[in-house]
């Protein structure tokens, strides 16, 4: 199934390695499929209490009251934990690398901004007995009106979705988006011969990794506590946990790295600092592992997207101007969607060199379940909304989308919006290879480019 | 009523390693008294393999083969700092430190073996196969047991190194947004061909031709995979999956894995895979990281295979047979109907 086209920058290499570029068989793989590896969920501990958590029925609500009475007798409960038990209860992840503000609650105190946000966390002996106590958990909610989409959240009076932001989108040093100019769009759409103006949209999209998110907290006999993860990010998710317990970095130790897929669904920081809390406050073994039903529809999905895109194009094929606004729901909280939303501005205009463009990316707040990290975010979505409006374009003038991409695609030396020249391009010859393999055919002269400098 | 055969294209580029840089790992490396290798990492393996490719990068390095070196991962105890494993920058940015880590281990190796063949070690030269000899002179050997043994045991030297790879953060202007997002990007072009039933709105992929270019193809059995794995996802992203098909209401959410939309076994079209390889300047031998990108052309290629084949652009995704149906019924209804 895989061919290696080696006659494509063969000036470029040397191909006399020994160890790599070999076909090797995975060390890893017998005892993947022999079930032999081991996983974090792979161990138990005497005295294991489970973890279960009380979640948000509602989209947005204040919280009146909590009554624990009822589940802290439920037989087999060890302790019942609420925002109250937690350290530093505001945190956000991304304030490792000095992205904030601190804007989620470890546990809900005042108020619920998702539908399947935590709120009590229940220990006890046995899953079904945590299950059984969580549900006798009473919080009294006053439902607030919910904002649920992106358009509806960035109209002027909608409710403010979370208050630590202040506004229902992330404030960027650029201001409300993340902003890249470059040239002069108005110009380039005066001289277009044609414009396109078109909408695109994407729902949220699960990682959906074999293994649902946990990990397993051990209280060690020296006063440190030892957590089997499956986290994607070992010293990341131990520097957080590190603030939000307020605990000096040394307690801890995190041991993971075999993991049963990510997909980026295990960047988020959620169980392991309650999970460590737990712990030190019942001096016991705790598990805390997502349900597949927690891992679908509460832990953090791909983010839904808006991206608008207006082109100006020539009728010899060559895109004078383009112009995106691109809106990425966030949920109720900012995770990685800050970093995600500015990818995007990155990405833009795709790989193509287009002398005049206008990109603005926006992280919206909405009481939507929060988004995070997935496999490509800011890109991925991007990529389909610029592909297809590639295709409409060559539509438009009456050209072959193949060939289109070819007249338009970037070269080593381009300047790209975000002013960075273009090295290492490798996108033309990736198009001459689809045309040979998939008999597309293309007009000579494409076969005859190259993404080197003037080629 | 009828089953229409259509074709799509889409080209892309990604990024390699986290956006705007400032993404640290590092990587320590050791040899054992019997000249086997010792690679510690913090990082994590998701599957992916990254434990595999560490090791025949050591080897490559140092000049073993791959099955002497040893990845022991997963412990901040042990382990010095990795930012993660996400935004394709496991083989990139662990790479890289594990090449400088290998690199100082083999200096002082080849010191070691320098002194006891009573030669410079600038004269020595490794044959991948478990030897030192001098240049030009194969008789003139030692091997790479006798060498570790001779460190730990008669010099008293550690043959070791540290590594660490670290691309400067950038931070975009804040009016023109110059920045520079990642140091290399890796490139691919997707064509897709799908058969439409104008009457249920189903969409069958018949077959998905994959262009990646990837830097350099550290492991081809491996680059497979993983460039095939994307592909599937791509296709599943763009007909099947999301969490909320019907938000904001909520209760038609997947739970488990009978719900949640995915393709099976059946729906998986015939793949192709032509790897290229323009290697990155900065890459460890070149390599860049495909792990993404290869999931995200086939997207828009299935999009505008599906306009080719029936004339109507879904531009929400995922491309469901009902949102095709609907697409098809709107562009039938007579205008101003």
């Amino acid at each position: 199934m895989i061919r290696l086209a080696k006659e494509y920058f063969a000036d470029q290499r040397d191909d006399d390695l020994k160890q790599l570029g070999q076909a090797f068989h995975r060390s890893d793989v017998p005892g993947h499929v022999t079930g032999k590896t081991n996983y974090f969920a792979d161990r138990s501990f005497p005295g294991m209490l489970h973890l279960k958590m009380v979640r948000s029925p509602h989209h947005h609500a204040r919280i009146r009251s909590i009554d624990t009475s009822e589940a802290e007798k439920h037989p087999g409960v060890a302790r019942v934990l609420t925002h109250k038990d937690v350290p530093h209860n505001v945190y956000t992840i991304l304030i490792l690398i000095q992205i904030g503000p601190e804007d989620e609650q470890v546990l809900a105190a005042d108020k619920v901004r998702w539908k399947g946000e935590a709120v009590v966390a229940v220990l006890a002996d046995s899953e079904r007995a945590a299950q059984e106590a969580a549900a006798k958990v009473k919080v009294d909610y006053e439902v607030l009106p919910a904002v649920l989409d992106m358009e509806a959240a960035l109209k002027p009076g909608a409710p403010i979705v979370n208050e630590y932001h202040g506004q229902n989108y992330y404030r960027y040093d650029s201001g409300a988006c993340r902003k890249v100019r470059f040239g002069d769009v108005e110009k380039g759409f005066a001289e277009a011969d044609h414009i396109l103006e078109q909408t695109y949209r994407s729902s949220p999209i699960e990682q959906a990794p074999a293994e649902t998110t946990g990990c397993i907290v051990v209280p060690e006999g020296n006063d440190r506590f030892t957590c089997y993860t499956n986290t994607q990010a070992l010293f990341f998710s131990l520097d957080n946990t590190s603030i939000i317990l307020q605990m000096p970095g040394h307690k801890l130790r995190f041991v993971g790295g075999t993991v049963g897929g990510g997909f980026g669904g295990k960047v988020d920081v959620t169980t392991e600092p309650i999970a460590i809390l737990a712990s030190k406050l019942t001096g016991r073994p705790v598990s805390f592992i997502y349900s597949r039903e927690e891992e679908m529809q509460v832990s953090s999905p791909r983010a839904a997207e808006t991206i608008v895109i207006k082109d100006g194009v020539m009728n010899d094929g060559r895109i004078v101007a383009r112009y995106v606004k691109g809106y990425t729901d966030a949920g109720a909280y900012s995770r990685h969607s800050p970093y995600g939303a500015q990818k995007g501005a990155a990405h833009y205009p795709g790989p193509y060199t287009i002398e005049n463009v206008w990109a603005d990316t926006y992280c919206v707040y909405t009481n939507r379940t929060p988004s995070s990290a997935m496999r490509g975010f800011g890109v991925t979505i991007a990529d389909f909304a610029l592909e297809v409006q590639m295709d409409k374009l060559a539509r438009l003038i009456g050209m072959d989308p193949l060939e289109f991409r070819f007249i338009n695609a970037y070269r080593d030396g381009d300047m790209k919006a975000h002013r960075q020249p273009t090295e290492g391009a490798a996108l033309i010859e990736c198009m001459q290879e689809a045309s040979k393999a998939a008999n597309w055919p293309v007009a000579e002269k494409y076969l005859r480019m190259s993404s080197y400098k003037g080629g | 009523m009828a089953i229409r055969r259509g074709r799509g294209v889409a080209a892309v580029n990604y990024p390699t390693g986290m956006n705007l840089g400032g993404d640290p790992s590092q990587a320590l490396v050791h040899s054992t008294p019997t000249g086997n290798f010792m690679v510690t990492l913090s990082s994590v393996d998701l599957g992916q393999g990254l434990k595999q490719i560490m090791a025949q990068i050591c080897a490559e390095t140092i000049g073993v083969p791959a099955e002497l070196v040893t990845i022991d991962t997963g412990d901040t105890d042990t382990g010095p700092h990795c930012m993660g494993t996400f935004a394709s920058r496991g083989t990139h940015r662990i790479g890289n430190a594990v090449i400088q880590a290998a690199t100082e281990a083999r200096q002082v190796m080849l010191e070691v073996a320098a002194e006891e063949l009573e030669v410079n070690a600038s004269d020595l030269e490794t044959d991948g196969t478990g030897n030192i000899h001098v240049k030009g002179a194969p008789q003139k050997a030692i091997s790479i047991f006798d060498t570790a043994l001779a460190a730990h045991f008669k010099r008293g030297r550690s043959i070791s190194g540290r590594g660490m790879f670290l691309v400067p953060r950038s931070y975009p202007e804040v009016e023109t947004g110059a920045m520079k997002p990642a140091t290399c990007y890796a490139h691919a072009c997707t064509v897709v061909e799908v058969d439409v039933d104008d009457e249920t709105g189903e969409v069958t992929v018949v077959s998905v031709k994959n262009v990646f270019e990837i830097g350099r193809a550290l492991n081809p059995r491996m680059v497979e995979q993983q460039l095939v794995g994307g592909s599937w996802m791509g296709l599943s992203h763009a007909l099947y999956e999301t969490t909320e098909p019907y938000y904001p209401n909520r209760e038609h959410g997947g739970t488990d894995f009978n719900q949640y939309l995915m393709p099976g076994p059946g729906d998986l079209a015939e793949t192709e895979i032509i790897v290229l390889e323009r290697p990155a300047a900065d890459g460890p031998y070149g390599a860049k990281g495909p792990g993404e990108m290869c999931a995200n052309p086939q997207i828009p290629a299935v999009a505008n295979a599906i306009f080719d084949a029936v004339g109507v652009r879904i531009d929400h995704l995922p491309i469901t047979p009902e949102r095709i149906l609907r697409a098809l019924r709107a562009q039938a209804a007579p205008a101003g109907a």
